[in-house]
């Protein structure tokens, strides 16, 4: 990303804890900063419990911050935004969920599920409501007889498409994708991507993109993030992070992916990580992945290592990275 | 290789509140000794219905109305549930997807390993199955069997407690290990783990293996054969270079084209418009006729019949008959 584009959206410094009973506190995300630029999609990548979902649903807002902020804009959002601020955001910023079969009311039609967001808003009402629902329905590749209907008559990909046309419905600018394909068929899920992908072109649309399969954020995204543990280790553009990774749990996350070539798949070298994650709320100290890390030496597990810049746009947090 | 299982022409129904869903609709296919057989299809192709059918482990409401599964020559069909208790875990093992719920939470790992062995091994004195349980511990690459004996599942991660599960499932040196979906519940780095450890232990004990996935990167992985299914009937089975390299069924290339390459970044994928079959109401031809781009006429009107297009490559597809060469490109 070149230095001079202006980022829609920066975290700083964002931290989002748990208390978890018996003065236990779960940091699901650890003091993670970073900026999304307009028109960009930022996939963000990690094995099940590293925090991507709740990194992506605290910069939405949906949980409330521990520490840190969220710049949307050039405004900080937070608790003390006026009511009309808040407003003003909510519609700027959408999310689509991971199950399609969970995330929307079962009781509700189409047609006004969609035009939830719309009703909140106060923006179309009647003739005209109708009128953008269905123009909606046709943008995501459905019809306008399917208006009436309820979820259930829907297969999985054609809910993900009712979950994508509720989120387009007040003209959001930016749209977490939590994990938005993985509940689908493989057939499925390239229908949805190549969506996604072709209504970012039309509506100039910016994506954080959650996900735990790697060839598609690799597909889908221009930079891609690490997180292990709650913590942001690797970030770069995709394809230097996919050509040249420095942080050793990128390196073993990349090499565990299984390619679909069996000719490759026969004679490729896989770094094996030992063991699984640690307990996360345990950790305190040192770099989080000390313990699985195949090159740790006895710093690592007493300094927790900083994001460095190892080359334009290429961040890691690791020591062994000058 | 000498053949050690041979489906034919199976057929299962399903009876729903709203009709009867023809979840299997004439499949064959066989396994040989201490081959990888991966069956590949989406939810609702019939895949896992097919592997239950083996185990014997059909829901209530499913019928097998057709067809043999012929277990070294015994035909499995027509054995009673007495006698199909006897077989599974011991000639037949069957692992999971989800860990969790295929092992007790009550009870200790070793428990459940020496459970097996109680039903089937009656010949083994207490000792030897504790000796066993805790040689198959190591064995599944979980270090420190002693103290892992006495643990819980819950004090387990979840990479670990399938390791169990291959444990449990490999108590007495089962012939044929049924993995359904066996990594789909793990992170990439553990499923790694997964499927070495399950390529290695086939070396060692020389067991034969049917794995279901929709994961095309495990098939490349693991497995020594194919078996593509889609609407509830095998459209493609072919040794695994010439499925990935040879591709022959349209369905099979639709797959392999909407999966990312590293290469082709920034183009589009290749997305299979359209949806599967309804299996209550099967499509008269072709199940993938009404998604496919090349249909003819024939297609919609009368089922593909099996065509072989390669040493053990079948393929079900009217594009391969001779008539239709012209349209094969």
């Amino acid at each position: 990303m070149s230095a001079d584009k202006k980022p829609l959206l920066e975290v700083k410094h964002l931290k989002k804890y748990f208390h978890v009973g018996k003065n236990q506190t779960l940091k699901a995300v650890r003091d993670i900063s970073l900026d999304i630029y307009k028109g960009e999609t930022l996939g963000l990548v990690g094995e099940s419990g590293c925090g991507k979902s709740t990194f992506g649903r605290t910069v939405i807002q949906l949980y409330e911050p521990t520490e840190g902020t969220v710049v949307y804009d050039g405004q900080v959002i937070n608790n003390s935004l006026s009511q009309a601020d808040r407003h003003r955001f909510t519609r700027k910023m959408q999310m689509i969920f991971q199950d399609p079969y969970a995330s929307l009311n079962p009781r509700m039609k189409v047609m006004d599920i969609i035009a939830e967001g719309m009703d909140a808003h106060g923006i179309f009402k009647g003739q005209e409501r109708k009128k953008k629902v269905i123009e909606l329905l046709e943008t995501v590749g459905l019809s306008e007889e399917h208006a009436n209907r309820f979820p259930h008559e829907f297969s999985g990909g054609q809910r993900q498409r009712v979950g994508i046309a509720r989120a387009l419905a007040v003209d959001p600018e930016f749209i977490i994708c939590d994990e938005p394909i993985s509940a689908l068929d493989v057939s499925i899920q390239a229908q949805v991507i190549n969506l996604l992908k072709e209504l970012q072109k039309r509506r100039n649309l910016t994506y954080l993109f959650i996900a735990h399969d790697l060839s598609m954020v690799k597909y889908i995204s221009d930079r891609i993030g690490v997180m292990y543990l709650g913590s942001m280790v690797e970030l770069a553009d995709s394809e230097t992070l996919f050509d040249d990774p420095v942080h050793p749990y990128t390196q073993a996350l990349l090499s565990a992916i299984p390619i679909p070539d069996p000719d490759v798949e026969k004679n490729r070298n896989r770094i094996m990580l030992e063991g699984s994650l640690p307990d996360p709320i345990r950790l305190t100290q040192g770099c989080l992945f000390a313990g699985r890390c195949p090159y740790a030496e006895e710093l690592c597990s007493k300094n927790t290592p900083e994001m460095k810049e190892v080359r334009p746009g290429h961040f890691a947090a690791c020591h062994r990275v000058q | 290789m000498s053949r050690l299982l041979e489906v034919n022409q199976l057929r299962v129904q399903i009876e729903t509140q709203h009709g009867t869903v023809l979840a299997v609709r004439g499949v064959s296919f066989h396994l040989d000794e201490q081959e990888t057989l991966a069956i590949v299809g989406e939810s609702g192709s019939g895949k896992s219905i097919s592997v239950k059918s083996i185990m014997g482990l059909l829901p209530k409401n499913g019928k097998i109305v057709e067809g043999s599964i012929l277990l070294e020559g015994k035909d499995l069909v027509k054995y009673s549930e007495r006698q199909m208790q006897s077989v599974r875990g011991s000639d037949i093992s069957m692992i999971f997807q989800d860990p969790m719920t295929s092992l007790n939470p009550t009870m200790t790992i070793g428990k459940q390993i020496v459970e097996v062995l109680k039903e089937h091994r009656k010949d083994m004195s207490k000792a030897q199955m504790k000796e066993r349980a805790l040689e198959l511990i190591s064995l599944v690459g979980i270090s420190n069997p002693e103290a892992r004996f006495d643990q819980y599942p819950h004090q387990l991660s979840g990479g670990m407690r399938q390791r169990v599960v291959i444990a449990v499932a490999l108590a007495c040196d089962p012939r044929i290990l049924i993995a359904d979906e066996p990594t789909t519940a793990l992170d990439v780095t553990i499923q790694a783990q997964i499927l070495d450890l399950m390529r290695d232990l086939q070396k060692k004990i020389k067991t034969s293996i049917i794995i279901i996935t929709h994961n095309l990167g495990v098939v490349a992985n693991i497995a020594d054969r194919v078996a593509v299914m889609y609407g509830g009937q095998l459209v493609e089975t072919a040794d695994v270079r010439d499925l990935f390299y040879e591709t022959a069924h349209p369905y099979t290339k639709g797959l392999l084209a909407s999966i990312p390459k590293a290469s082709e970044k920034g183009s589009e994928l290749t997305a299979i418009p359209g949806t599967p079959p309804d299996l209550m109401e099967p499509p008269k031809g072709c199940p993938f006729a009404a998604r496919c781009t090349k249909t003819m006429e024939v297609c919609r009107q009368y089922p593909p019949e099996d065509m072989l297009c390669g040493e053990n490559h079948h393929v079900r597809c009217w594009l391969l008959d001779e008539r239709a060469k012209a349209l094969r490109e």
